[in-house]
C-alpha cells in the first residue's frame, strides 16, 4: 500500500510542474499588468504617473521581465523559500494573505461537505428502498431542481427569504460585532446562524447529485444476486441493506471524497462572491480583476494541486474500499 | 440460462416480441437504430415533454427579433423599474374585448415608501396589435426588417416582464439573450465533440505511446478547477472586444474544458469494442481498418455520444449563466440570461422588483429540459431497454 | 390401498405443496409462471426439478423460501410440518427463522451469490450467527470445520480470502458450505452445477451426494440436465409452462416415460455409443403463459396431440401408479373423460 502511494506521490511532480507552468501562462495571458491598470485607476482620481515612474514600478516587481523569466523566479522562490510572491493588490507576501483565508474556507467546505453526505446518503438509501414511493418522487423532484438552479441564485433567493423572515439577510460570515472579536460562544453562535446559507447554498448542487448516484446505485445493487444468497440465509432486510447493497453503493462515493472536497472548494467560488463571504472567491475574483497575478496564480496552483491531491486520496479510498482493486494493485 | 425474475417488464420483455408478426412488429425490426432510438425516447413524457419545450426555446431563438417587441437597444427613461403589465378583457365602462388592451401608465410616489411607482391609466387604454412596425433589426443577421410580432400603438408601453433599471424591456431581452444563452452551449458542445471525437479516437485507436501522451494532457487538463479556470480564462479576454468575439472566446473557453470528458468517453468505448466479438469477427474476415472505424466502431457509440453531449449543455448553461451574472462573461448591452440576472444580485432588487428574476426561470426550464431529454436518450439508446 | 400408502409415507413427509400459484400481473394480463404445482418432499430423499428455462422450476424453489419476486402474487401451501410458508409474512421473522436453518438454498453462479466486498468466512458465519451461536469466535470456528468438509483445503487460510481469489468451483464448494453451515432439514440447489466446467459438475455433485448421506437432508434439485437427474435424484417432477407434467421416481421415468415432454426431452439426451445422424429436439418454442386458454400447453409442439381435446380443455391429471403421474389426455380416465365431455 504504502510503496502504491509513494509512486502515485512521485507521479505527481511532473503534473505539477505542467500545471503551474500552464497556470502562469493564463495568469500573464490578459494585455497590460497591474501597473497599467494601477495607472488607469490613478489617472481617474487625477494623479497622473509618469512613464519613468512607471517603468521603475516594473523593473521592481519584475513586470518587465519575459513570462519564463519571471515564471522561473516565481517558482524559485517558492522552492527555496515558500514565498509565492507578492500581492500588489494587499501589499502583502501571497501566502499571508492565503492563510488568512484558506481556514476559513476549508471550514465552510468541509461544513458544506459533511451537510452534503449527511443528508444525500440516507435519502438516496430510503428513495432506492422505497422506489416509487410518493417520498421518492418527492426527492427526486427536489434533486432536479436543485442539480438546475444555479446556486449563486439560489444565494439571493435564501438571502431575500431570510431577510423577509428573519430580518436580517446573514450577509457574510459573522455579524459586524463580531468580526474582529475572540472566540466566544456568541460568536459561535453568530456565525454557525450565518453558516446556514452557505452551507445550504454550496452544498444543494452536489446534494442533489448524490441522491440521484446512491439512488441509482443502491438500485443497482438491490437487484444483484448476492441478495437473494442473503435472504436466503435469513437476515432481515434491514441488515442485509445496511450491509451488502449500502456498502457496496457508498464505497464509489467515499471514494470520490477527495475530489468532491475539491470540488466543494472551488464551487463556493461564485457563492461566497454572491454573499459576501470572507473565503478565497472573493478575493481570487478581485485579484483576476486587476491581474494581481501571483495572487491569482498561486491560488489556480493550489486549487489544482488540491485537485491532484484529491484525486490521489481518492484513488487510495478506492483501493483501501475495494478488496478486487487492491488485488488487481498486487498489494 | 437465466431464471432470475428481476420483474414484470423484464417478463413481459422477454415474451412480447416473439410471437407478434404483424406489420407493426415488423417494421420495429426493421428500422435503423436512430428510428428506433427516436420512436423510444417519445414514448418517454418527460423527455417528449422536454424535446417540444427545447424546440419552443430554439424557435424563440430563430425568430428572436420578430418576437421581441424592442431592440437591444431600446430603452425607455420613463419607465424604470416597471412591473409587468397587465393584459385587461374588460374596459372601465364592462365591455368585453376579444383582443386584450393594456392601460396607459402614469408614475406617482409611494406615499409611505417614497418610491417612484407605476399605476394604470384607466383614462388611455391601447389594445394589443399584431405584426406592428417598431425597432429596426436584421433577421438572423442578413435581411432586414422592422415587424414585430406584437406591440401597442405609441405612447403606449407593452412590458410582458416588466423592465430593468435602465428602463428596457425584460421580455424582449430575454428573448434576444435567448440567441446567445441558447447558442454558446451547442456551438460549445460542438467544438468539444469534434475535439473529443477527434482526440478520443486517436487515443483509444492506436493506443500505445500516443495514448498515454493524450491522457497525461487531459489528465492535466481536469486537473484545474473548471470555476477559477473559466474565471481566470474570461478574465484574459480583452475589455471592450466586439460582441461576436466576445461570444466566440466564451465558447472556445467552455469548450477548450469540455471536450476532455468526451474524449475519455470516446477512448473508452473505442478500447472497449475493439476487443467486442463482432469487431473482432469484423477484423478476421478481413475488413479494413477505416472500415471497422466508420461500420462497427463508431455507430457502437454514437448514440451514448450524444447522450454524453446533451448531458454536458446544462453545465455549459449554467456556466455561461455564472461567467455573464459575474460580469466576466457576455457584457451590457449585449443580452444573455446571465447578464440579465446581473441585476438581480443586489438584494433590494429582488424584493423590490421580483420580476428581474424570470430570466431564473428560463434558465432553470431549459437546463431541466436537456436533462430530461438526456435522460430519455440515454433510455432510448439503451438497446435492452 | 392407495391411503395406506399415503399415510405410511406421511411420516417421512418433510414438506408438502399444493396447488402453488405464482403469477406476475403484468400489462398485458396474468403470467402465470406457477400454476397449480404439487409435489411432497420426503426426508433424506432427493426429488428433480426438471424442465426448460422459463417453466417456473426455479421460481418454485425460490417460493419455498419466500424470496421470489416482490412482484409476484402466491397462493397455494407449501408445508413444513404444520407451518404453512405460503401464509407467513414476507421477510418476516417466522419464515427468516426457517430460512438458512431449515431450509438452505444454493444458487446457480456462485460468484454473482456472494458479494465480491466481504470475505467468505464474514459471509458463510452470518448464517452461522444467525442460528447457531452469538459466539464469534466459536462461529468462526464452525466455520472452518464446514469449509474443511466441503473439501477446501486450507480452510483457516480461505477463510479470510475474498470471493474473487476463489475459482468457480471452490466457490460452489464454499456456496454449499454456506447453505449447509446449520445443518438443514431441506436443501434447495437451483442448478448448482450449470455455471461449472464438467469436471469441476462431478466434484461438486459427488459432494453433494456424500453430504447428503452425513447430514441427511432432503433436496429438491433444480436443473435442466436429465443426466444429472439420473445420478442425484430419487424422484423426478417434469415441470412445462408452469405445471408438473409428469411425476415419478427416477427408475420409472427413464424406464417408462409417458408423458410426450418426457420422452422428448430423454430422446435429445446424447448418450455415449449410440451414434445417430442427428440429435432429436423439440420442435418449436415453449408459448407465453399470458391469458392461456384451457389447453395443453404443449400442445403445439406435440407429436400425439389430439386436436378437438388437447386444445380444448384443462388437462387432468392422472394417477397411473403408485409413484407415477402424468397430466396428458392420452391417459386420462376414461370415466374422467366421459365426465370432462358430458
Amino acid at each position: 500500500m504504502s510503496s502504491y502511494i509513494v509512486r502515485r506521490l512521485i507521479m505527481m511532480i511532473p503534473v505539477v510542474i505542467l500545471i503551474s507552468i500552464i497556470v502562469f501562462f493564463i495568469i500573464q495571458l490578459p494585455p497590460g499588468d497591474f501597473i497599467s491598470g494601477y495607472a488607469a485607476k490613478m489617472t481617474t482620481s487625477g494623479e497622473v504617473m509618469d512613464e519613468a515612474a512607471l517603468k521603475l514600478l516594473r523593473e521592481s516587481y519584475g513586470l518587465d521581465q519575459a513570462w519564463y523569466v519571471q515564471y522561473g523566479k516565481w517558482i524559485w522562490g517558492m522552492i527555496s523559500k515558500g514565498d509565492f510572491g507578492y500581492s500588489l493588490n494587499y501589499n502583502r507576501p501571497v501566502s499571508s494573505i492565503i492563510g488568512q483565508y484558506m481556514s476559513l474556507t476549508l471550514v465552510v467546505s468541509i461544513i458544506s461537505m459533511l451537510f452534503t453526505y449527511a443528508v444525500s446518503i440516507p435519502i438516496g438509501i430510503f428513495s432506492a428502498v422505497r422506489q416509487y414511493s410518493i417520498a421518492d418522487y418527492i426527492f427526486t423532484a427536489f434533486g432536479f431542481i436543485g442539480m438546475a438552479t444555479p446556486n449563486f441564485l439560489m444565494a439571493i433567493i435564501l438571502m431575500y427569504l431570510s431577510y423577509v423572515y428573519v430580518g436580517d439577510p446573514m450577509l457574510g460570515l459573522f455579524s459586524p460585532e463580531f468580526i474582529d472579536a475572540a472566540w466566544t460562544y456568541a460568536k459561535f453562535v453568530d456565525f454557525f446562524k450565518h453558516m446556514i446559507i452557505p452551507v445550504i447554498v454550496i452544498g444543494l448542487g452536489s446534494t442533489a447529485e448524490l441522491i440521484r448516484v446512491m439512488r441509482a446505485q443502491m438500485l443497482d445493487e438491490m437487484d444483484k444476486p448476492y441478495m437473494l444468497t442473503a435472504r436466503s440465509k435469513g437476515l432481515s432486510e434491514r441488515r442485509i441493506i445496511m450491509k451488502y447493497p449500502v456498502r457496496a453503493a457508498i464505497n464509489p462515493i467515499v471514494s470520490t471524497l477527495g475530489w468532491s472536497l475539491t470540488a466543494v472548494f472551488t464551487g463556493s467560488t461564485i457563492t461566497a462572491i454572491v454573499l459576501n463571504l470572507p473565503l478565497q472567491g472573493p478575493v481570487m475574483y478581485r485579484a483576476l480583476l486587476s491581474q494581481d497575478m501571483y495572487l491569482a496564480g498561486t491560488w489556480l496552483l493550489f486549487m489544482a494541486v488540491c485537485i491532484v491531491l484529491g484525486t490521489l486520496i481518492s484513488d487510495i479510498l478506492l483501493v483501501w474500499l475495494d478488496p478486487r482493486i487492491r488485488m488487481r494493485k498486487g498489494m | 440460462m437465466k431464471t432470475r425474475l428481476s420483474g414484470t417488464t423484464s417478463w413481459s420483455r422477454l415474451f412480447f416480441r416473439r410471437p407478434a408478426t404483424n406489420n407493426a412488429e415488423e417494421s420495429y425490426y426493421a428500422a435503423s437504430h436512430w428510428k428506433l432510438m427516436l420512436r423510444k425516447l417519445m414514448k418517454h413524457k418527460l423527455a417528449r415533454i422536454s424535446l417540444y419545450v427545447l424546440a419552443m426555446m430554439y424557435l424563440m431563438v430563430i425568430f428572436a427579433n420578430i418576437i421581441a417587441p424592442q431592440g437591444l437597444d431600446s430603452y425607455d427613461s420613463e419607465n424604470l423599474n416597471s412591473r409587468p403589465s397587465k393584459l385587461h378583457w374588460v374596459d372601465p365602462q364592462g365591455n368585453f374585448h376579444f383582443i386584450p388592451f393594456v392601460y396607459g401608465l402614469k408614475s406617482s410616489r409611494d406615499p409611505v415608501t417614497l418610491r417612484k411607482i407605476f399605476v394604470e391609466d384607466k383614462q388611455k387604454w391601447y389594445p394589443i396589435q399584431f405584426f406592428v412596425k417598431g425597432t429596426e433589426y436584421k433577421f438572423l443577421g442578413l435581411i432586414p426588417g422592422n415587424v414585430h410580432l406584437f406591440g401597442v400603438e405609441d405612447p403606449g408601453r407593452i412590458f410582458v416582464f416588466g423592465t430593468d433599471s435602465l428602463g428596457r424591456d425584460l421580455f424582449s431581452r430575454i428573448v434576444l439573450g435567448s440567441q446567445v444563452s441558447l447558442t454558446i452551449p451547442l456551438v460549445g458542445v460542438s467544438i468539444s465533440f469534434f475535439l473529443g471525437l477527434l482526440i478520443g479516437g486517436i487515443s483509444g485507436y492506436f493506443g500505445g505511446f500516443i495514448d498515454t501522451v493524450i491522457q497525461r494532457v487531459i489528465e492535466i487538463i481536469r486537473s484545474f478547477p473548471t470555476l477559477p479556470l473559466w474565471m481566470a480564462l474570461s478574465a484574459a479576454i480583452p475589455p471592450r472586444v466586439p460582441i461576436v468575439h466576445m461570444f466566440f472566446y466564451i465558447t472556445i473557453i467552455m469548450a477548450f474544458i469540455e471536450w476532455t470528458e468526451l474524449a475519455r468517453v470516446v477512448r473508452s468505448k473505442f478500447m472497449a469494442l475493439r476487443n467486442e466479438d463482432y469487431v473482432m469477427s469484423a477484423r478476421i474476415s478481413g475488413v479494413s481498418n477505416a472500415r471497422i472505424i466508420r461500420v462497427h466502431l463508431v455507430p457502437g457509440f454514437m448514440s451514448y455520444l450524444v447522450v454524453t453531449m446533451t448531458l454536458a449543455i446544462p453545465a455549459m448553461i449554467i456556466g455561461e449563466t455564472a461567467m455573464s451574472f459575474l460580469g466576466l462573461g457576455i457584457r451590457s448591452p449585449a443580452a444573455s440570461w446571465g447578464v440579465l440576472l446581473q441585476e438581480a444580485q443586489q438584494m433590494e432588487n429582488v424584493a423590490l422588483y421580483p420580476w428581474k428574476l424570470i430570466p431564473l426561470g428560463f434558465v432553470i426550464i431549459t437546463v431541466l429540459a436537456f436533462n430530461f431529454l438526456g435522460d430519455g436518450l440515454r433510455d432510448a439508446a439503451d438497446p435492452y431497454k | 390401498m392407495k391411503a395406506e400408502t399415503a399415510t405410511a409415507k406421511q411420516s417421512q413427509d418433510l414438506l408438502q405443496v399444493e396447488e402453488l400459484n405464482i403469477h406476475f400481473p403484468t400489462d398485458h394480463g396474468m403470467l402465470k409462471a406457477v400454476n397449480g404445482v404439487s409435489f411432497n418432499v420426503y426426508r433424506g430423499k432427493t426429488l428433480g426439478i426438471v424442465g426448460e428455462s422459463g417453466c417456473g422450476k426455479s421460481i418454485t424453489g425460490k417460493a419455498i423460501i419466500g424470496i421470489q419476486p416482490k412482484t409476484s402474487a402466491i397462493s397455494g401451501s407449501i408445508k413444513l410440518g404444520d407451518v404453512d410458508l405460503v401464509k407467513l409474512k414476507r421477510n418476516g421473522r417466522e419464515i427468516r427463522a426457517i430460512r438458512g436453518s431449515k431450509i438452505a438454498m444454493i444458487f446457480q453462479e456462485p460468484m454473482a451469490a456472494f458479494s465480491p466486498l466481504y470475505t467468505i468466512g464474514n459471509q458463510i458465519m452470518e448464517s452461522i450467527l444467525l442460528h447457531r451461536t452469538k459466539n464469534k469466535k466459536e462461529a468462526a470456528m464452525l466455520t472452518v470445520d464446514i469449509l474443511q468438509r466441503v473439501g477446501i483445503s486450507n480452510p483457516e487460510k480461505r477463510f479470510h480470502q475474498y470471493p474473487h481469489e476463489f475459482s468457480g468451483g471452490m466457490m460452489q464448494r464454499a456456496m454449499i458450505a454456506m447453505a449447509l453451515s446449520c445443518e438443514p432439514e431441506l436443501l434447495i440447489a437451483d442448478e448448482p452445477t450449470t455455471a461449472l466446467d464438467v469436471t469441476i459438475q462431478a466434484q461438486v455433485l459427488d459432494l453433494m451426494k456424500q453430504l447428503q448421506r452425513e447430514f441427511g437432508m432432503a433436496i429438491v434439485f433444480i436443473t435442466h440436465d436429465l443426466g444429472i437427474v439420473a445420478e442425484m435424484c430419487d424422484e423426478v417432477a417434469v415441470m412445462y409452462l408452469g405445471k408438473i407434467v409428469e411425476q415419478a421416481t427416477v427408475r420409472e421415468i427413464y424406464k417408462n416415460p409417458k408423458h410426450p415432454y418426457t420422452r422428448g426431452l430423454l430422446r435429445s439426451i446424447p448418450t455415449i455409443g449410440s451414434r445417430k445422424e442427428r440429435l432429436e429436439s423439440i420442435e418449436g418454442t415453449v408459448p407465453i403463459p399470458i391469458n392461456m386458454p384451457p389447453m395443453c400447453g404443449f400442445f403445439d409442439r406435440c407429436q400425439d396431440r389430439i386436436p378437438g381435446v388437447c386444445d380444448k380443455r384443462e388437462v387432468p391429471e392422472t394417477q397411473l401408479s403408485d409413484n407415477h403421474r402424468v397430466s396428458c389426455f392420452l391417459y386420462a380416465d376414461t370415466d374422467n373423460e366421459t365426465e370432462i365431455l358430458s
